[in-house]
């Protein structure tokens, strides 16, 4: 099993990168941060990983990415995964003032996850298997007001990983996105209350990321019980959803 | 921005303290120098803290700021060869059994617990059954670093001529945020244990039995019944086991059995519940005793079967009382503090009874010395339970004992000045920057 995790530092990559080390598998940790991606890579080797290697890249970079992924696939003599899992949450309410910010989010969660995603799916479909699992979110199901720049990079990430999906089907490889519902990280840092039913940890929603690598989707929910609370909340008419302070 | 969010529900095992911190959750090591100069800016006082097992007020810091450490739980390096582990400071014992176990390692000292992160083992100097043949965990220390509030980032191990690796080796974390360990590992030749269970029926028969145990078994800790009175006062069961020869090397499932979800009443443990578990588990004990071959998780952590089970005393909270008195009046002190104990009625059914050996600690506030450590949960029902623990502090005292801190959440300061005469040496390696409530309690009062 060879893995290439694209965001390898952010909490939800960490822990899911944690159960391929525990399969023996080998990854590539790609991220921006070389200490990181050293000290991390030192634990999963301890934790069973074959072999981790780490490449440095800056994502938002989108220059040359089909050369760039190539030179992951190459490093790891191979793909049979690869995880997408950076993106950054921003604040709403600059991000709805500043269209510098506003644009800084989209280009992160959005055009630039969008890039590394389509390169991917082409490695993928030219070896004829192997997944792509992109991390989403459950704010790109519907607009609310308090994050809905980050919710539209998200729901335009979660139609693209779905048009993937769509070219594969029939096809050996697959493409997932996981809509994630809160999860206590550093993402999340700074909330009021991150306990609680609807707060997940990275230990749990990796369990379901790794999961869903090999089978289900192309739309998986974690936890799962969010596809019920996203159904009946795109489901709630303007009017009564308007009057909800979610 | 700020790093330290406030937090309203920080609580330490023994959740009898309820205040208000600022707390800081880093990832990565390499984000601690800035998080220690946030934390201790403009005189406010810093601590780390961890899975936060530590029963009384040492790892709590009220409006002070914290910084938890358990998301820097990566392992950094182990050799086999040399059997050095280095690993982040927030990673729990648990995780290293988990990469030790399967490689045929297992720790050099373990506490009653496995979800405890090695930096706290380390600043509480934490020991275990085998301490009679391995002394405590800082013996095994072989190199730490310390990120300290002026900025500097050092590094040193037993070697060390400053003073600072014995004063951070159960230290309490007041030297600084301890931000890796490393230890000397041992080898074992399978994860199971042999174990043998012995009840007695009187205090007198425990110490010559713990002796003739402790030349013959590596580990050893015995239960007592301190609710029962007259002949049979100080009946118990005494446990001692070994590695086995052979076996597989194998781990439990990460999964945890039950936990307690919610506090149960304060009602739930009186005299009588405690008096009839304690009944139960003494028969059951003389039924099954005997020999018997164990995983090790059952053997060094029957509790952490159940998870939260501190919530079982009630919203009220615990207080442990961990005490060590000197050989010559271990006998005494011992059979005192039951008689009080059980004229008291306060019940305590996880009272734990096991005598220390000769090896030095290694750390200047370390709590283990040589002679008997009996160790008791009380609920906390106010001033009946404070009023015993008054008694039983005058008993330790007599004895020229001491208590734990990593236990304690309420010993006056002059009695912890007793037990550790060495404090005022320890106080000067303290760093400015860093406190704990207990700190604030036992020696700045």
């Amino acid at each position: 099993m060879r893995v290439i995790v694209l965001g390898a530092t952010s909490a939800i990559a960490e822990a899911t990168a944690r159960l391929y080390a525990n399969e023996g598998a080998e990854l590539l940790l790609v991220g921006r941060q070389s200490a990181r991606l050293d000290a991390m890579a030192d634990d999963l080797r301890l934790r069973g990983a074959a072999r981790v290697e780490t490449a440095i890249r800056d994502f938002v970079d989108c220059g040359d990415t089909e050369a760039a992924f190539a030179g992951f696939v190459a490093a790891l003599g191979g793909v049979d995964h690869a995880l997408l899992a950076y993106g950054v949450l921003g604040d709403q309410n600059a991000a709805q003032r500043d269209p510098a910010m506003a644009r800084e989010s989209l280009d992160v969660n959005f055009i630039s996850a969008a890039c590394w995603a389509l390169v991917a799916a082409d490695a993928l479909e030219q070896q004829g298997r192997g997944s792509l699992i992109v991390l989403g979110s459950v704010a790109g199901d519907r607009g609310r007001r308090g994050n809905f720049v980050y919710g539209a990079a998200k729901a335009g990430l979660a139609t693209l990983v779905e048009g993937i999906a769509h070219r594969f089907a029939n096809s050996g490889p697959r493409a997932v996105i996981v809509k994630l519902g809160p999860v206590v990280t550093p993402m999340t840092e700074g909330f009021a209350n991150r306990k609680g039913l609807l707060w997940a940890t990275p230990e749990l929603v990796a369990a379901i990321v790794r999961h869903s690598a090999d089978r289900g989707g192309p739309v998986v929910y974690a936890p799962w019980f969010w596809g019920w609370v996203m159904l009946v909340i795109r489901m709630l008419p303007a009017r009564l959803f308007n009057r909800l302070d979610i | 921005m700020t790093r330290f969010w406030p937090s309203d529900d920080l609580l330490s095992w023994g959740r009898v303290l309820r205040a208000r911190h600022a707390i800081a959750r880093p990832q990565w090591r390499d984000e601690l120098p800035a998080l220690v100069a946030e934390g201790t800016e403009a005189g406010r006082k810093l601590l780390a803290i961890g899975l936060r097992r530590s029963y009384g007020d040492s790892g709590l810091n009220p409006d002070g700021a914290v910084i938890d450490m358990v998301g820097l739980d990566r392992a950094i390096g182990f050799d086999p060869r040399t059997r050095l582990l280095r690993a982040e400071a927030g990673v729990s014992l648990d995780a290293v059994l988990r990469l030790l176990v399967p490689r045929g390692f297992f720790l050099p000292v373990t506490p009653g617990t496995r979800f405890v992160t090695l930096g706290g083992a380390v600043a509480n100097d934490v020991h275990g059954k085998n301490h009679h043949r391995a002394g405590t965990l800082g013996r095994w220390v072989r190199r730490l670093g310390l990120v300290r509030s002026d900025g500097k980032a050092v590094e040193f191990g037993p070697d060390d001529t400053s003073g600072l690796f014995a004063a951070t080796i159960g230290g309490l974390g007041l030297t600084g945020i301890i931000a890796w360990v490393e230890i000397e590992v041992m080898p074992i030749a399978s994860a199971m244990m042999e174990v043998e269970t012995v009840p007695f029926g009187t205090l007198d028969e425990f110490f010559p039995l713990a002796a003739e145990s402790e030349a013959a078994f590596d580990y050893t800790v015995a239960w007592v019944d301190c609710l029962a009175k007259g002949g049979a006062l100080g009946r118990g069961v005494f446990s001692r086991g070994r590695h086995a020869a052979t076996g597989p090397l194998m781990v439990g499932k990460a999964r945890r059995g039950p936990s307690l979800p919610v506090d149960l009443p304060g009602l739930a443990l009186n005299a009588l519940t405690v008096r009839a578990f304690n009944e139960v588990y003494h028969r059951t004990a003389r039924r099954k005793a005997g020999r018997a071959t164990v995983s090790y998780e059952p053997f060094f952590y029957p509790l952490d079967a159940i998870g939260g089970w501190n919530r079982m005393y009630g919203r009220r909270g615990l207080y442990q009382y961990q005490s060590v008195v000197p050989p010559a009046a271990a006998r005494d002190a011992t059979k005192a503090m039951l008689e009080a104990i059980s004229a008291s009625g306060e019940g305590s059914f996880l009272a734990v009874l096991k005598t220390f050996g000769d090896r030095p600690s290694p750390g200047m506030l370390s709590f283990p010395r040589p002679g008997t450590t009996l160790a008791l949960d009380f609920a906390n029902r106010g001033a009946s339970t404070l009023g015993l623990m008054d008694r039983l502090d005058a008993i330790v005292r007599e004895a020229g004992g001491r208590l734990y801190p990593a236990k304690d959440g309420r010993i006056p300061a002059e009695m912890f000045r007793a037990g550790y005469p060495d404090w005022p040496d320890f106080a000067r390696h303290v760093d400015p920057g860093f406190s704990s409530h207990f700190w604030r309690r036992v020696a700045c009062a």
